[in-house]
């Protein structure tokens, strides 16, 4: 057995792996990263919109603070968020961008003087403040009171990877590419590393370390349509899931796009929605009128995706050989408007459909987007119940997405939750008491345990196919556990989904090598997908309400009095071969803590049933904002006397945020 | 309107390049698969259509597939090219496919770019050279005119796949060559005014023959970049500036 013996193990090379790694290297540990893929090629690259941060730079920025940054934060998780993290991001993310910056990454800027901007339709000219020139710009997103995100031209995640990655080679930090964690090594109540096996040649090996971070991705890939990369299949979801001890969080809160191209669910951007673009169906007929007779084709996200899906579900959708779908018709805007203002939605229609989007239909479908639920920690990041295990980035559930995540709020909290974990994870490190003998039996059983199950899959004579399973598992998830969701659909969808967990148990492989094996990949991949997926349509079934994502067709409304509760999804651990559903309990989120008390989201249905703890709560705070100004205090006392949270931060994170009109 | 979105049905052969340097017995051969044709059907579709139906072992990259990341660069018909924005409805009915030369070589259709990348970013030392070593993340940032932030962003634009260093002349005969990628990468930190590293620096990296003037100007890599990177105008403003050094 090949002992690999590290301080620091973080699996995946993405944005939140690199910064904690480089953190934690900072603070003079040893890190070794385990990725599945060059890092440079992590999904975070995808993200291009950009990052939110409360620079306050520009014009339609001015203003902007923190706390605004926080209440969209909060309004948008539909009260799921945990405030504390929702606190701690937010007075962190204009550091990360600014780190950035310092490290390289070429930020547009502000330039002085007047422009030309399209806002709700119409032809606006702004001017950009003098006092702006050069800083760092901002621009306009879904669901924010402010011009709040940062980016990068088009490349906004690109170029971040780029610079963080390049930070993590300037480190030296030892990064293994094509290797993949298999099985966190544990006693039950620690963490101590992972078993690695690498998909070049095969080998397995034990990593010893004395924190582990999982910062591996979201799960798109249980869907038959995702946005997200080929490698995001949830796999640190599942290495903690499958300890039997370890916590996800709201694995049931997942996100979607309306207008994924089709069927490569490759993103098209709203802006082509913005502009004037319809829906059509299989006739040509433009149906959004005639579910949402106001905003039609401008209704939120949520929403135009539930009312494709509904469409789709008449069958109305038009037929394919990959099935059916709708099309997003923006001829009707010209080339001249395609050709400048939607560049790229050109592009994309020319390398992925061979079509001039100025003449011809683009076909579109709703796409899972992103993962809210993810390993349930602490705001350290830490596993309340694995000592030991951190997680960071979309694979974490901390929890500040709550179930809906703002646009440039992924790529933001990568960065700022891999600042603020490679800090505690460093001072896990540095405390004695935390200090054992490098456990080498242990990690010798897991091995065995790990290639136990490789050899049973090479010579298992079962007739299972991994493909064939995770195509039905995908079609499943998509179906039964998507969009819009019922009682119904969701037993379905979860028995359905045990039964392929046991046929999974019976996969055969055709192709026996033991070295780079893309089928013995997808055999072993796919039982620990289908793990999550019934965490996430399990977890469905049983929330009898509509939360952000999350929506019941027949529980239509928000029910804080009895669903203000985060979902904690573990696997049951003795009958780990038996059993085919995970274990939920239920986590009550404090109202008599929060800084912003449930109420409406400011968009989307006005019928939520209050907390009974909720008016108390109000009131509360209404009279502590009295006092706070009656003795003249400032937006920062009030803020502590509502909800302190400054020192659960890393000390060197903690200072004020300088804005143009804040100064220190 | 309908009937124009869809094409009849097609037939294509793809013949795929076999061999795994892992295993002694085997030995390199071109396969050929057929299989039909749809709608929208990149390489990525198609490849995975003849792995889950056909061809379990057969071995490949792909991340985004969406002509973001990189992973997925190949020789098709001869042409170093991104497989997941390659349509089959551009290929003719008969198609070859080989890994990139110049990579180390896992199995079949997959190489080792990351491998080389990072020996290459260690080399020419692809990470910025501040000032501070700490910066300080109270303050407001420092200021960049726009039109800097958007000239460092074209040439950041690089993703890494390989194209270049597989279509150049140079890198067929000098295994130590940087390629148009890692001049790209100089030319990103030398326009960078946070960079403290001046062109003597630059020089003691790239100012010989396993660098800048080891390129013979055929510039395939300029031709093959699936980002359309000004590859060659920085590789001679690259090197009349260090020919100035030297």
């Amino acid at each position: 057995m090949k002992t690999r013996i590290t301080d620091v193990l973080v699996i995946g090379g993405g944005l939140a792996g690199l910064r904690a790694a480089i953190g934690a290297a900072k603070r003079g540990h040893e890190v070794m990263v385990l990725s599945l893929v060059p890092p440079k090629r992590s999904h975070s690259a995808a993200a291009q919109g950009g990052m939110q941060a409360s620079l306050a730079n520009v014009i339609k920025g001015q203003g902007d603070t923190e706390d605004i940054h926080f209440e969209d934060t909060v309004r948008g998780s539909d009260w799921g968020a945990d405030q504390v993290v929702a606190r701690m991001f937010v007075h962190t993310a204009p550091k990360a961008v600014r780190e950035l910056a310092a490290w390289g990454t070429p930020w547009s800027r502000v330039k002085s003087g007047d422009r030309e901007v399209i806002i709700n339709n119409e032809k606006v000219t702004i001017t950009e403040r003098d006092a702006a020139e050069g800083l760092i710009a901002q621009r306009d997103f879904g669901g924010t009171k402010k011009w709040r995100t940062c980016y990068v031209s088009d490349g906004t995640g690109h170029a971040m990877l780029f610079t963080v990655s390049d930070q993590a080679i300037a480190q030296g930090i030892t990064v293994e590419e094509r290797c993949e964690a298999l099985a966190l090594i544990h006693d039950g109540e620690r963490c101590y590393g992972a078993v690695a096996r690498n998909l070049m040649t095969g080998e397995l090996f034990a990593c010893l370390a004395r924190a582990t971070v999982i910062a591996t991705g979201g799960a798109g890939r249980l869907y038959r349509v995702t946005t997200n990369a080929v490698i995001c299949e949830g796999m640190g979801h599942a290495l903690a899931l499958e300890t039997g001890v370890a916590a996800l969080g709201n694995m049931e809160a997942v996100q979607f796009h309306p207008t994924g191209i089709f069927p490569a669910g490759i993103l098209v951007t709203e802006g082509c929605r913005g502009d004037g673009g319809l829906l059509r169906d299989a006739e040509g007929h433009r149906f959004m009128p005639d579910y949402e007779p106001e905003k039609k084709e401008l209704a939120s996200r949520d929403v135009v995706s539930r009312r494709m899906e509904e469409h789709i579900r008449k069958g109305l959708g038009v037929d394919s050989r990959f099935g059916p779908h709708l099309w997003l018709d923006i001829t009707q805007l010209g080339r001249r408007h395609i050709e400048h203002n939607l560049r790229e939605v050109k592009e994309i229609c020319a390398y992925f459909l061979g079509i001039d989007p100025a003449e011809k239909w683009i076909p579109v479908r709703p796409a899972q987007h992103y993962t809210m639920g993810g390993v349930r920690t602490r705001h350290t990041g830490e596993s309340p119940y694995l000592k030991g295990l951190f997680a960071a980035g979309e694979a974490a559930c901390w929890d500040l997405h709550g179930f809906n995540r703002l646009g440039g709020n992924s790529v933001a909290e990568t960065v700022v939750a891999g600042m603020i974990v490679g800090e505690t994870a460093a001072d896990f490190c540095d405390d004695p008491e935390n200090d054992r003998a490098a456990p080498i039996a242990l990690a010798r059983e897991f091995v065995r345990r790990e290639e136990a199950k490789l050899l049973a899959l090479l010579q298992s004579n079962g007739e299972e196919n991994a493909f064939k399973l995770c195509t039905e598992m995908q079609e499943i998830m998509t179906r039964c556990v998507g969009i819009f969701r019922t009682a119904d659909g969701l037993q379905d969808g979860v028995s359905h989904l045990q039964r392929l967990l046991q046929r999974s148990r019976h996969i055969g492989v055709r192709s026996k090598t033991r070295g780079s094996n893309p089928e013995l990949v997808a055999a072993y991949r796919v039982r620990r997908m289908l793990k999550l997926a019934l965490t996430i349509a399990y977890g469905a079934y049983q929330r009898t309400e509509s939360r952000g994502a999350h929506f019941r067709e027949d529980f239509p409304a928000r029910n804080d009095r009895d669903w203000l509760k985060r979902t904690l999804a573990f696997w049951p651990q003795e009958t780990e071969e038996e059993a085919t559903l995970p274990r939920l309990e239920y986590e009550a989120l404090n109202v008599n803590e929060m800084e912003l008390p449930p109420g409406w989201r400011g968009y989307g249905a006005k019928n939520h049933i209050e907390h009974p703890d909720t008016a108390e709560r109000q009131f509360a705070v209404e009279r502590t904002r009295n006092h706070v100004q009656l003795a003249g205090g400032d937006r920062f006392a009030l803020q502590q006397e509502l909800m302190p949270y400054l020192d659960k931060l890393p000390a060197r994170l903690q200072g004020r945020n300088e804005r143009l009109d804040e100064p220190l | 309107m309908n009937a124009e979105n869809f094409q009849t049905s097609r037939c294509i052969t793809l013949n795929i390049l076999r061999y795994n340097p892992q295993d002694k017995a085997s030995e390199p051969r071109l396969q050929s698969y057929a299989l039909e044709a749809a709608d929208g059907m990149t390489l990525f579709i198609a490849l995975n259509e003849l792995r889950e139906h056909q061809d379990p072992t057969l071995q490949f990259d792909f991340v985004c597939r969406a002509g973001i990341c990189g992973s997925c660069a190949m020789m098709v018909n001869g042409r170093p090219r991104l497989a997941c924005r390659t349509l089959i409805a551009d290929l003719p009915d008969e198609s070859t496919l080989t890994p990139l030369p110049f990579f180390a070589l896992i199995g079949d259709l997959s190489v080792n770019t990351g491998k080389w990348m990072r020996g290459m970013s260690e080399r020419l030392q692809t990470w910025l050279h501040a000032k501070e070593a700490e910066p300080d993340l109270e303050r407001i940032e420092e200021r960049m005119a726009p039109e800097t932030a958007e000239a460092i962003y074209e040439l950041d634009r690089c993703i890494e796949c390989g194209c270049c260093v597989a279509a150049c002349g140079t890198a067929q005969m000098r295994p130590d060559f940087v390629g148009a990628v890692g001049f790209g990468k100089i030319a990103r930190f030398r326009i960078d005014p946070r960079d403290t590293r001046d062109d003597d620096d630059y020089f003691e990296l790239i100012g010989d023959d396993a660098g800048v003037f080891g390129c013979m100007s055929l510039l395939a890599c300029h031709d093959m970049c699936p980002k359309a990177l000004p590859l060659k105008t920085q590789i001679a403003f690259l090197r009349r500036k260090m020919a100035l050094v030297a």
